[in-house]
């Protein structure tokens, strides 16, 4: 059994250039909506014994101050309160006020100065920077040896550009949920995306290794048939190891919390989207820049 | 004989799972030692024993078990430059001992330039804590009680029952005196003067004339020199006590009356010691002011909630992944499923030794470690079947299958380890909490693969199963 990957490499630079655009334009038409963590600001998460509606929990609220309050519902009982960053003597006077409605236990409360946020939004870019490249580099040297038809720097663009593919697609995603969704892009979101990272490199190195072995067994074969015949042979591979780190992310997305659902989210997306560039989009840049070189 | 060699590496592979089995739960093991314990076997009256296995808790991180995460920003305006490093320390060992008498098990103060972090787990009532810690160091001098007054207070906080500890000893001793303090609230051997950390120009480190033992120098202000001259008149050869928080840090003895101002304080200090008083000591002399800039508190139903959600994730998704193997890859499967149990015996059992705190994150990152273990295995499974179908004989498809799947393997998790390098230097909670239980799970994954499964698989070279070709 041989399925003639490349024969459709136009249609796969076709579609994902449609996700990328896609993305795109979600990214600059909505933005990202930015989570405490990087903005500041202050959640409150509270359990009401009787939830009172959000208008009344506004009202009741209103004369402290607070500038604009986001109430979200959420389970049975709860309730999330999103507002700008406050000292404690005003998070006191706002369980004062919200007892009177009905009595409560305090889950969880963050408030985050905006010296914090703006700290990690800058730690934050210099992270994911230092990981691509540190990556790039490491798969430059890892196939120097690599090199016939294809330069080892040449491994490294084409990794480049589908974990670029593999990030924006996530992204994408995370700008459309926070505009219709009010998801926001937190801390656990920038480590889904550096995990992607790891393991999209994971996969273009076995699709990668599979080739370079392969030019090193044969002498002087097409090279379009060696990279089609190792896509063949990871192929199993490539689908067997996305769905067992699957099972595990699709197990934190129904069952482990909040904190976790947006996270194994992120990763559920980027990882799809890493094994299906490792084998389409990763290969076949090879293939056409080889052709291209003839 | 390589059968041998199998067999001394199989062994090994038993007595670390039966290891980090007992670490990760104890509770099994000590029973069984119990049982064991009371069967009194032995000679005579010599009985043989066996110890229990030590009994270390997971540490959980404070979005699992609740607590509170506080960010201070000290504002260092006041103090020079050179003296702002010590002005930290002393400020973080104020804090330090206030948020120990708060009662937290563990609590972390941690200075970052001129940030304080202070993680205060399982904490009931933060905002009692908040105001605790927000509050400028009081520093002040004590002198002795009469004593007459001493041996009444004494006499009403423990009776007569007390008397191998005479009062005069106990007054002499900062930790016996500061849990008397704490217990009943009533200090038994000093009262208050009019000396304060307002009067003290700064304390420092210095040494005796001629030799290397070091001692803690005293500058008083103007006023504060005056005060001090007739303190030490009235005091002399008694205690004077140096107080911060209502607490003793030194108990001094007036050698002679001071009226320059400048004074020291000897001992028997290490340099370490005379260091930390005057870093206390400049603590309440130049209050650093510090403001809460970033708070972020989790309660224990929530953290509990978490947990528990986390755990069952977790089942699931190891549940998914061995009947997925199984069906899949058949008898290797099954072989890679028990490895894979062993892997997360020999994670659970590390994050106990190192300790690692156990975070959401940290689980997050076990998780997909799991994921990654996996996949080591798939790899070589692949290759594995591949050599079989090309008719090689098991033995040596086994051989070729690992060296094949080898720089697959290796590439792929140096990268994932590159990345989780990089996080560290994030270094931010969740972030580290991640990357480090990620890397912890790679290292062992990797161990995993290559001795466990291997050493499994290799128990059938030269059987009647390696025959049945439909299993592998």
């Amino acid at each position: 059994m041989s399925f003639n990957f490349l024969k459709y490499r136009k249609i796969y630079y076709i579609f994902s250039g449609i996700l990328i655009i896609i993305s795109l334009i979600f990214l600059f038409l909505f933005g990202l909506k930015m989570g405490i963590d990087f903005k500041g600001g202050t959640i409150l998460e509270i359990d009401f014994e009787n939830r009172p509606d959000n208008q009344t929990i506004l009202q009741k609220l209103k004369g402290l101050d607070l500038g604009e309050i986001i109430v979200q519902p959420t389970g049975e009982k709860g309730v999330i309160l999103r507002l700008k960053e406050i000292d404690n003597t005003k998070h006191q006077e706002i369980i004062k006020n919200l007892e009177d409605l009905s009595p409560l236990t305090e889950l969880r409360f963050e408030s985050i100065g905006p010296v914090i946020g703006r700290e990690l939004t800058k730690k934050t870019k210099i992270v994911v920077t230092l990981a691509i490249f540190a990556i790039v580099f490491y798969i430059a040297f890892a196939f120097r040896k690599a090199a016939w038809i294809i330069k080892s720097w040449q491994f490294s663009l084409a990794a480049l550009i589908s974990i670029i593919h593999d990030l924006l697609i996530p992204i994408g995603v995370f700008a459309f949920l926070g505009k219709f969704f009010n998801i926001e892009i937190n801390i656990p979101f920038i480590v889904a995306l550096l995990t992607i990272v790891g393991y999209d490199i994971n996969d273009i190195v076995v699709v990668f290794d599979r080739i370079r072995e392969n030019v090193l067994k044969t002498t002087k074969a097409d090279f379009e048939l060696i990279v089609n015949k190792s896509l063949n042979e990871v192929l199993s591979r490539s689908i067997n190891t996305v769905l067992t780190t699957l099972f595990p992310l699709f197990a934190i997305f129904f069952f482990g919390g909040e904190t976790l659902k947006y996270f194994a989210l992120a990763l559920i997306i980027g990882l799809i989207s890493g094994a299906y560039s490792s084998i389409t989009i990763a290969s076949s840049l090879l293939v056409s820049w080889a052709k291209k070189q003839k | 004989m390589p059968k041998k060699k199998l067999y001394i590496s199989l062994v090994i592979i038993f007595i670390l799972t039966i290891f980090a089995g007992a670490l990760d739960y104890p509770k099994y093991i000590n029973q069984w030692v119990d049982y064991f314990n009371n069967k009194k076997i032995g000679i005579g009256n010599w009985k043989f024993t066996l110890p229990h296995f030590p009994e270390i808790p997971f540490r959980l991180g404070l979005d699992l078990q609740g607590g509170s995460h506080l960010v201070y920003e000290a504002d260092l305006s006041q103090i020079e430059e050179k003296d702002r490093g010590e002005a930290m320390s002393g400020l973080r060992d104020v804090i330090e001992r206030r948020v120990n008498f708060f009662g937290v098990t563990e609590p972390i103060v941690q200075v970052q330039k001129e940030r304080l972090i202070v993680e205060l787990a399982g904490i009931k009532d933060v905002n009692e804590a908040i105001k605790m810690i927000g509050q400028t160091p009081y520093l002040e001098f004590k002198e002795e009680l009469s004593p007459e007054e001493r041996n009444n207070i004494f006499q009403s906080l423990f009776g007569d029952q007390n008397k191998e500890i005479s009062p005069e000893t106990a007054c002499q001793n900062v930790s016996f005196l500061t849990q008397v303090i704490l217990s009943t609230g009533q200090d038994p051997c000093f009262k208050s003067t009019s000396l304060n950390g307002k009067y003290l120009k700064k304390a420092e480190l210095g040494f005796e004339q001629q030799t290397p033992t070091p001692l803690v120098l005293l500058e008083f202000n103007d006023e504060g020199a005056k005060i001090f001259g007739e303190l030490t008149e009235k005091n002399l050869q008694k205690h004077l006590a140096i107080y911060i928080d209502n607490v003793p840090i030194s108990i001094p003895v007036v050698q002679e009356k001071i009226s320059g101002g400048k004074a020291q304080i000897t001992g028997h200090f290490t340099v370490d010691e005379a260091k930390e008083l005057a870093r206390n000591l400049n603590a309440g002399a130049l209050p650093v002011p510090i403001k809460l800039i970033s708070q972020q508190t989790i309660g224990p139903s929530l953290g509990k909630s978490s947990l528990d959600k986390s755990l069952k994730a977790g089942i699931f998704g190891l549940l998914a992944i061995f009947i997925f193997m199984v069906i899949f890859y058949r008898l290797p499967g099954i072989f890679a499923s028990i490895a894979l149990l062993i892997y997360i015996a020999l994670n659970l059992a590390i994050y106990k030794l190192i300790p690692v705190t156990l975070s959401l994150a940290g689980i997050a990152g076990f998780i997909l470690s799991i994921g990654m273990a996996v996949d080591a295995n798939v790899l070589i499974f692949s290759r594995l079947r591949e050599e079989l179908k090309q008719g090689k004989n098991y033995g040596f498809a086994l051989e070729e299958g690992f060296k094949r799947a080898w720089p697959a393997i290796k590439d792929g998790n140096l990268t994932t380890l590159i990345v989780t390098a990089i996080m560290f230097g994030f270094g931010t909670g969740f972030v580290k909490g991640f990357a480090l239980t990620l890397s912890i799970g790679i290292l062992i994954s990797i161990f995993s693969a290559i001795f466990v499964t291997k050493n499994f698989l290799k128990v059938f070279i030269g059987t009647k199963i390696e025959k049945i070709n439909w299993i592998w």
